[in-house]
């Protein structure tokens, strides 16, 4: 393993622009995962995040919770202001793993990650979370319900650092996480739903139901026009027009569908 | 306190310098010759310590019931994972890379993975059937019973695999010490391990030294297999001359290690309308993997239990373990029990419906009493309230205002269903019928110059409280001082050969024998009885105060209660000198939005014969009850080609602090005369409940069939939506 | 007191190695180790800090749980130089006295998970205020055991907390 260790993201920024195939690594909770056995993983360069602290701050200004690059699950969860104000960053970060994960885990890096089973973009796509990507190149903001372009495939150039996650403030109704994992903790997630109404409208959000998360424009449209939609299977029929749910180790396409469709209904109802 | 502070001595901690780290190389196939072993030019692998079954100087066979299965693959494979090559490096690393590079090619023929199915003739490799052990039980006209019973119920049920997950993973440490061969690891049984290894190395137990080291749980998952490390570490500890840990990692203990055997339980009963069991007519069929391994005695254990501890005049029960290409199944906590009580006690349920009677009064008429006989004809007369046992679980959560409270729940929260569910079972402690015998268990008590004594048995310490429960009973039975008791480790050249550490047999049977053997220490000093205490420490210093005085050791052999009478032939007799009973109720709630399961309340009754220790005790049934709603609830597998494919702990999935309501244990005590101050075991007991009761509870709060487990949220919203399309039709 | 260490000779040097100082359990330590190392193996391996067990190499069972600035955290998805100027504490840190009510609450059987509970069972008994937000089966739910079924840890707890039952029945 090689590993590049920046002072600050100045420097951090001029290794990836030199050596753009290195992995930003922070928490280490997903890349670190069985590593003594990942033979491929080890054999790659890393960026350390860890000596940077401009990056792991987080601060609210008026308008929004400004997350740092590498703000843990337990920063926000021990931040009497979140519940308060964010309350399903709350929810979910709770639900990341175990303390022992929440302590490591940053938000950046769910974000980075990609999985489709994330906990943490859920709840901030539904806060209408915009990222902000730094390169030497300059600065970019991208909607976080706009990042994901495929399966683990994002627009984050290989130069590209997550610098920070703008988590708008607004007054908001209708707030939900709903994560079913194959036990109450310390699992993944077999369907991940968030949920939140403001006067944009309804954003669901949807997790391991599709290659990425993302939002459910149809379910949207039905709770926009409807409020309460009609029936668990007008949600589902919505649903199965957002989503693409797979057979998998973990659970079935019919059950993920179905159960989605029922939190949605019977949350909203 | 060694393993609060993390002092104990685990065999990965055991010191590494100057020693080799090994990797097994494994069949990708669950069937065929091996054509080619491919060995990456890429590497040097002059550097490895490479290991064939040519390097085996004796017998290449795993010995434990039969010398079937192969401690490396000789040109031809059974099940995926089946250990073909071994390396050795200095580098763990390195070794584990090159494991990889290593490739074993096989001309696959057609596996059997179904256990169920009768096989095709191209499938057969055991026997002429597949079939690796067949047991039958018989008592009464079963034919015409069933013919004559006015009400028939019949019913088919399933039970999955379970991984023991003991939270230390499979290891064994090998290294030569002059002439002698020593294994230091994980296990439960050393002298399984030392009587595998005489035949496969060809060495005398005398050039064979087995020390366990502490092992960090074992739940049967230690019993056989870590002969099977043990022989790879010799192996290649014989061929380097060097020491050499073979630790494995959770991946390759969750894929290759063995586990709960699958089962299908098929019920045929004929009852009165007074709810009278007239004829219990049984099948059973285990999947037993590709070799013989335990899977007769876990089969014997099966039917011995199926009836359940109900009286019923007419009985059949049809046992059958199947040779599948599947890696084999072995030995875990409850040992074919479980899976026979899921069957019975859901089943009790179902035909407790069609009688339509509540589900604890249809148990109540059938309860064996005192004087009647289980299934293999064994009289029960030990004394035990089996109806007391019952009425102390119903009592204790208010069984029949809480089935009202329940139904009223229900009809209010379409959402949320609630159900309560009962499971009433016993559990047979020690080894089947003459298998205690077969044993003849030795203990030593020695006594310590400093006028103590030392306590040598092969049974292990592995969390269930060996080495407490030991010497508490040599302190008590000699009135010493338990600071001057102590329990040596078990290691074969010291302490004799007191059986495995199975069966529910330590404490009962192991534990009686160190009080046998403290009676022997106490008459070899001259002493009467009734000497205790100071007297006996006196007379242990006196003895060594002597010049050049040998060890003072006492000893005692197994003897079979006088009581105990078994055939073996016919399965009829005394399978248990002591069966420990139980009756177990869970609650439970579905949510019907996500058709996830949560056990809200647990209470855990049992006639134990005597609580030895009541931490230690109420800790048993808890972490058994605990496994038993794992089994039942989340503990699924995903199988390719007869192999796990979910082998991590993210996708195997075994309870946290916060999927279970705290377990509430109650014991009564009627002391049984053969057990260590009359306690009868009950390592297993609590793993044979749990299952049952929660699908009965799931059925009673959906009326889903709820007849395999485990009842995950997939299984359960396809039969709940199931049911709820029929009814619409 | 600084005790130079290099990578355990079980693993391999695949880089440049990184020379760290930490403190580890209140000792200032300096350490010499390849960029892939994890903490657990530097701690097992390299420092013979054995108590820290391995159970499943993801993060999922804990029983590999040390304190990282306070924190509880998976020793085996942390490598060893992401701790440098760090603080550190093993279960070989902890003081008996602390530990006596696990010993009588049945919150140990076979061993293997203990070290990881004890640290996150002291970290919740230095931050009681988390029960104010949380209760005790969700904090120690990063902990996989298989022996006791939880009721001897979380009583075990309570009774150090000189609570009983806070937040954990219905």
């Amino acid at each position: 393993m090689n590993v590049l260790r920046p002072g600050s993201v100045r420097e951090a920024l001029g290794m990836l622009a030199d050596e753009p195939t290195a992995i930003p690594l922070a928490g280490g909770t997903d890349l670190l995962v069985h590593w003594p056995a990942n033979h491929a993983g080890r054999d790659a360069t890393y960026l350390d995040l860890g000596r940077p602290g401009e990056l792991r701050a987080h601060h609210w200004t008026d308008k929004a919770l400004v997350l740092g690059g590498t703000t843990t699950y337990w920063d926000v969860i021990r931040d009497p202001r979140s519940a308060r104000d964010l309350p399903l960053l709350v929810d979910a970060a709770r639900q990341v793993g175990s303390v022992q994960i929440q302590a490591r885990g940053t938000w950046a890096g769910n974000i980075a990650n990609g999985s489709p089973a994330a906990d943490g973009v859920p709840v901030l796509m539904a806060y209408d979370a915009v990222v902000v990507v730094q390169s030497e190149r300059g600065v970019e903001e991208i909607l976080l319900s706009e990042f994901y372009l495929g399966y683990k495939d994002m627009r984050l150039a290989g130069d590209q650092l997550i610098r920070e996650i703008r988590v708008p403030l607004a007054a908001r109704t209708g707030q939900r996480f709903e994560k079913v994992g194959s036990r109450r903790a310390q699992a993944i997630a077999k369907v991940g739903l968030a949920t939140s109404h403001s006067e944009d409208g309804w954003r669901v959000v949807a997790a391991s139901l599709a290659p990425t998360v993302r939002r459910c424009p149809s379910v949207e449209a039905l709770f926009d026009s409807d409020g309460a939609a009609g029936s668990v299977e007008d949600v589902e029929a919505a649903l199965a027009a957002d989503v693409s749910p797979i057979d998998d180790i973990r659970s079935t396409a019919e059950y993920r569908l179905r159960v989605a469709a029922r939190l949605l209904f019977f949350g909203n109802a | 306190m060694a393993k609060l502070t993390g002092r104990e001595l685990y065999v990965d901690d055991l010191p590494s310098a100057d020693h080799l780290w090994g990797a097994t190389v494994r069949s990708p196939s669950p069937r065929g010759r091996i054509t080619a072993v491919e060995f990456d030019p890429s590497i040097d692998w002059s550097e490895f310590v490479i290991v064939t079954a040519d390097d085996i100087p004796g017998r290449n066979a795993v010995f434990l019931m039969e010398y079937d299965q192969p401690a490396l693959a000789d040109g031809y494979v059974r099940h995926v994972h089946e250990p073909v090559v071994l390396l050795a490096h200095p580098s763990r690393d390195i070794v584990r890379r090159a494991a990889a590079l290593v490739t074993v090619r096989v001309e696959l023929e057609a596996p059997v993975l179904d256990f169920c199915a009768v096989p095709e003739a191209g499938g057969i490799q055991h026997g002429t059937d597949n079939v690796l052990k067949h047991i039958l039980i018989e008592k009464g006209d079963i034919e015409a019973a069933l013919a004559a019973a006015p009400i028939v119920v019949e019913g088919e049920y399933f039970t999955g695999s379970q991984e023991h997950v003991y939270l230390e993973t499979q290891g064994m440490r090998a290294h030569v010490d002059g002439d002698v061969l020593v294994i230091q690891g994980s296990m439960q049984c050393p002298y399984y391990v030392v009587k595998a290894l005489v035949p496969l190395l060809d060495r005398d137990e005398a050039g064979i030294r087995v020390i366990q080291t502490a092992t960090g749980g074992g739940f049967g998952g230690k019993e056989e297999y870590p002969s099977m490390i043990a022989a790879h570490a010799a192996l290649l500890s014989l061929k380097s001359g060097r020491p050499v840990k073979l630790i494995y990692d959770r991946w390759e203990d969750l894929a290759v290690t063995t586990k709960r055997h699958p089962s299908r339980v098929r019920h045929r009963t004929g009852v009165d309308s007074d709810g009278r069991l007239l004829a219990q007519d049984i099948e059973i069929v285990l999947d037993g993997g590709a070799y013989v391994t335990l899977s007769p005695v876990v089969l014997s254990r099966a039917v011995i239990h199926a009836g359940g501890p109900y009286a019923c005049d007419a009985v059949r029960i049809d046992g059958r373990a199947m040779l599948t290409n599947s890696a084999p199944f072995g030995a875990f906590r409850g040992f074919g029990a479980p899976q026979a009580f899921f069957g019975l006690e859901r089943h009790m349920d179902v035909v407790a419906a069609r009688l339509a009677m509540d589900p604890a009064a249809f148990r109540r008429v059938n309860l064996i009493r005192d004087g009647q006989q289980t299934g293999t004809s064994q009289t029960i007369s030990d004394g035990a309230d089996r109806l007391e046992v019952l009425d102390t679980a119903l009592a204790a959560c208010r069984w029949g205002t809480r089935r009202e409270q329940i139904r009223r729940h229900n009809e209010s929260h379409p959402l949320a269903k609630r159900g309560l569910g009962l499971a009433v079972f016993h559990h047979g402690a020690g080894f089947t019928g003459n298998g205690e015998v077969m044993l003849q268990s030795v203990v030593h008590v020695a006594a310590t110059p400093r006028g103590g004594v030392e306590v040598r048995a092969a049974s292990v310490e592995m969390g269930q409280g060996t080495t407490t429960i030991f010497t508490q009973l040599a302190a008590e039975r000699l009135g010493l001082d338990p600071d001057t008791v102590e329990v040596a480790q078990p290691d074969t050249h010291r302490v004799p050969d007191s059986g495995p550490s199975v069966a529910s047999r330590t404490a009962m049977v192991v534990g009686y024998l160190v009080e046998q053997a403290c009676d022997d220490l106490r008459r070899r000093l001259g002493l009467t009885d009734a000497a205790r205490g100071d007297a006996v420490a006196e007379a242990i210093r006196t003895w060594y105060a002597a010049p050049g005085q040998e060890e003072l050791v006492g000893e005692a052999t197994y003897l079979q209660p006088s009581h105990v009478e078994w055939d073996e032939e016919t399965y009829r007799g005394d399978a248990y000198g002591a069966f420990a009973w139980a009756a177990y109720v869970a609650e439970v709630e579905v949510d019907l939005k996500t058709y996830s399961t949560r056990v809200t309340d647990f209470v855990a009754v049992q006639e134990i014969g005597r609580v030895l220790n009541q931490t230690l005790a109420t800790g048993q049934i808890q972490g058994g009850v605990a496994q038993g709603i794992g089994w039942a609830l989340l503990e699924d597998f995903s199988w390719r080609d007869g192999a796990m494919q979910n082998c991590q702990l993210t996708n195997y999935i075994i309870p946290t602090s916060d999927d279970l309501p705290p377990i509430r244990v109650e014991f009564l005590e009627t002391p049984y005369s053969h057990g260590a101050q009359g306690a009868k075991g009950i390592g297993e007991l609590p793993m044979d409940g749990p299952g049952p009761a929660i699908a009965n509870a799931v059925a009673h709060a959906l009326g889903v069939p709820a007849v395999a487990i485990p009842l995950t949220p997939e299984r359960l919203m396809a039969e709940h939506d199931g049911l709820a399309a029929r009814e619409a039709s | 007191m600084s005790v130079p260490h290099r990578s355990a000779g079980d693993l391999p040097v695949t880089g440049d190695t990184i020379a760290i100082r930490c403190l580890l359990n209140g000792v200032e330590t300096e350490l010499e180790v390849d960029p892939g190392e994890r903490l657990l193996d530097t701690l097992r391996y390299g420092l013979g800090l054995t108590g820290t067990k391995e159970g499943c190499a993801e993060g999922e069972c804990g029983a590999c749980t040390v304190l990282l600035d306070g924190l509880p955290v998976n020793s085996c998805l942390v490598l060893t130089f992401q701790v440098a100027d760090r603080r550190v504490e093993t279960v070989e840190s902890l003081d008996e006295a602390l530990l006596a009510p696990f010993l009588a609450g049945g919150a140990t059987q076979c061993g293997a998970c203990t070290p990881g509970v004890v640290m996150t069972a002291t970290w919740l008994l230095a931050n009681r205020d988390l029960l104010s937000s949380h209760r005790i089966r969700e904090l120690m739910a990063g902990n996989l055991c298989r022996c006791t079924g939880y009721d001897g840890i979380v009583q075990s707890i309570e009774r150090a907390l000189g609570a009983d039952e806070r937040g954990d029945t219905e």
